[in-house]
C-alpha cells in the first residue's frame, strides 16, 4: 500500500495577500517502510513540499493522500493525523525551546495526549538513541549539536509517528556525528517499520539512506532515482 | 601607585556596577518604606504650629512643614503611597501589554492590525493629561491614579512584546511544539511567554522611574493620594509655596523622588546590561 500519494500538487506561500507559488504539478508516491529522497540545490522547493506533507503550510492544490486518506487543502492537522506525521529539523540548535528542560519538551506532547507511564516512554527513548538518561533534566544549551538532533529524534518518534519527515538532519552536523545520526535514523526504520521522507541537498547522504529518491529542480521534478 | 581594592575577592570597580548600585538603592527603598513607623521620629500628620517651617535640626532631622509637621517622618512614611501605586501600575501594566503584543504578534492578520492601530492611538495621548482627565473623573485617590497611570503606559510593552513574538513566531522549536499537538493558550503561555517575560521585566525597572514621576506628577496637582495622607508629590506642593525662605520643604520631598526614581532606572539599566548577551561581565 502507498503510505503517500501526490498527484499534480503544487504549493504557495502567502506573500502579504499574494500567493507564490514555488512547487509546481508534483506526482510522488512513497511506499510503507521505504526512505524516499527529495535532492535538490536550496530554493528548488523540496522543503516547501515538506511543510505541506507536515501540515505546515495550508496553501496548495491538487491531491494528497496520507495513509489511505484524502487531505484537505487550506487545512490544518488535527487529532490522530497531526500525531502520526512528524518531523525533525535541520538545526538543532533552533529545534528545542531554549528555556524549557528536555523533560519538559518531550513529556509535554504525551501528556496532552493523555498517555500514562510518560518517565518510561522517555528513558526508554533515551535508550534507542544512544542518549544518558541523566541529561533529561538538562537544558538545549548544555548538549552538543549531535545530542540535541538525537533528543528530537526522540521526540518525534515518542509520538510513534507512521511518517517521519527529515528535513536535512544532517547538514548542521560534522562528519561523524552525521554517520551516527544516519545510522540511528536507518536502524529506527528497521526497528520500526518507519516510513521516511528524508530532504536534502546531499546526493551521498540521500544515496545511503533512501530507497528511491527523486530530484527537483525550480520547484519540478527533475528525474526519478531508484537506488537498490 | 595603584591600590587594588577588592571585598573577598572582588574589585570594587565590579562590586559597585549599575545593577548593585540600583538593587542596593531600590532595596533600601522598600525597607525604608516598610518600616516607617518605626524609624520614623515623629506621627507624620501630628501638626504643631509652634514648631512651623523649622531648618533642619538636631530634633527635626529634615526640618518642618508649614504646619509643623517633622519631614523626616514625613517623607518615610511617602515612600508608602509611592511605592504601592508603582507597584499597582507594573502589576496593570504588564500583563496587558503582553497579553495584547503576544496576541498580535502570534495571530497576526487582523488581529494585529486591531491591536496595535489601538495601541498607537494610546500611544499617541499625552500620558500626564490623561491620567489627569481620568482621575478628575474617577475622583482622586491611590487605586484610581494607578488605573489612570496604567492606561497609558502599557502600549510600550504591548509593542516590544509584539516584536519579539514575531522574531520567535516561525522558529523550529514553536513549529515543533506545533507539531506535537500543543497549541492555544498552552503554545501562548508555555512557550511564547517565557522567551519574552525577561526584556518586560528589563522593561518595567526602565519604566518604574518614569511612573515614579507621573506618579508625583499628580500628587503634585493635587489628583493623587490626599492630604494629609504624606505623598511626595503634594509635598513638594506645599513646599513650592515657601521654596526662597524655606527651600528644605520641597527639597526634601524633591530629592526623594529624584532618588526613588534613579534607583529604578540604574535598577533597570544594570538589568538589561545583565540580559545582553554580549554583556561578558
Amino acid at each position: 500500500m502507498n503510505q503517500l500519494e501526490v498527484n499534480n500538487v503544487s504549493v504557495s506561500h502567502a506573500q502579504g495577500l499574494q500567493r507564490n507559488t514555488v512547487v509546481h504539478n508534483v506526482d510522488l508516491s512513497v511506499q510503507a517502510g521505504e526512505c524516499f529522497g527529495l535532492v535538490g540545490p536550496s530554493g528548488c522547493g523540496k522543503s516547501s513540499l515538506l511543510w505541506v506533507l507536515a501540515g505546515l503550510n495550508p496553501y496548495w492544490e491538487g491531491d494528497i493522500s496520507l495513509f489511505g486518506q484524502p487531505l484537505e487543502s487550506g487545512k490544518v492537522f488535527t487529532g490522530e493525523l497531526r500525531r502520526r506525521v512528524q518531523m525533525v529539523f535541520q538545526d538543532p540548535y533552533a529545534s528545542l525551546h531554549p528555556k524549557h528542560r528536555l523533560r519538559r519538551t518531550l513529556a509535554e506532547p504525551l501528556k496532552l495526549l493523555g498517555l500514562q507511564d510518560i518517565d518510561d516512554r522517555l528513558s526508554e527513548g533515551f535508550k534507542q538513541v544512544g542518549l544518558a538518561e541523566n541529561m533529561i533534566d538538562r537544558y538545549p544549551h548544555q548538549l552538543s549539536g549531535g545530542q540535541r538532533q538525537r533528543v528530537a529524534i526522540i521526540r518525534a518518534l515518542l509520538l510513534e509517528p507512521k511518517l517521519l519527515l527529515l528535513d536535512e538532519p544532517t547538514s548542521a552536523l560534522d562528519m561523524s556525528v552525521q554517520a551516527e545520526i544516519l545510522n540511528l535514523l536507518n536502524d529506527l526504520k528497521a526497528s520500526r517499520d518507519l516510513t521516511m521522507i528524508m530532504v536534502s541537498h546531499d546526493p551521498d547522504v540521500i544515496d545511503y539512506m533512501c530507497d528511491h529518491a527523486v530530484t527537483m529542480k525550480a520547484g519540478r521534478i527533475d528525474q526519478e532515482k531508484y537506488y537498490r | 601607585m595603584i591600590i587594588s581594592q577588592t571585598w573577598r575577592g572582588l574589585p570594587l570597580r565590579q562590586l559597585f556596577n549599575t545593577f548593585n548600585i540600583g538593587l542596593l538603592l531600590v532595596v533600601l527603598l522598600v525597607v525604608l518604606a516598610l518600616l516607617a513607623p518605626y524609624i520614623s521620629t515623629f506621627d507624620p500628620n501630628v501638626q504643631n504650629i509652634q514648631d512651623r517651617l523649622l531648618a533642619p535640626n538636631a530634633q527635626h532631622w529634615f526640618g518642618t512643614d508649614r504646619f509643623g509637621r517633622d519631614l523626616f517622618s514625613r517623607v518615610l512614611h511617602g515612600a508608602r503611597p509611592t511605592l504601592l501605586l508603582v507597584s499597582l501600575v507594573i502589576l496593570l501594566t504588564v500583563p496587558i501589554g503582553l497579553t495584547v503584543g503576544i496576541c498580535a504578534g502570534y495571530f497576526g492578520g487582523w488581529v494585529e492590525r486591531i491591536l496595535m492601530r489601538l495601541t498607537d492611538i494610546v500611544m499617541s495621548l499625552p500620558s500626564l493629561v490623561i491620567a489627569l482627565a481620568l482621575v478628575s473623573i474617577l475622583g482622586p485617590g491611590l487605586m484610581n491614579g494607578a488605573l489612570a497611570l496604567a492606561f497609558t503606559s502599557w502600549p510600550s510593552f504591548a509593542r516590544q512584546a509584539r516584536t519579539e513574538t514575531l522574531s520567535i513566531r516561525r522558529s523550529d522549536y514553536l513549529t515543533a511544539a506545533k507539531m506535537q499537538g500543543v497549541s492555544g493558550w498552552r503554545l501562548i503561555f508555555g512557550h511564547i511567554l517565557p522567551l519574552i517575560l525577561p526584556s518586560a521585566i528589563v522593561r518595567a525597572a526602565l519604566n518604574l522611574g518614569g511612573i515614579i514621576l507621573s506618579a508625583a506628577g499628580l500628587g503634585f496637582l493635587g489628583m493623587g493620594i490626599q492630604p494629609p495622607a504624606a505623598e511626595w508629590g503634594s509635598m513638594v506642593a506645599s513646599g513650592s509655596r515657601v521654596i526662597f525662605d524655606q527651600w528644605w520643604v520641597a527639597a526634601v520631598p524633591g530629592v526623594a523622588i529624584l532618588l526613588a526614581s534613579l534607583a529604578f532606572n540604574l535598577l533597570g539599566d544594570g538589568l538589561r546590561d545583565k540580559m545582553d548577551p554580549r554583556h561578558d561581565k
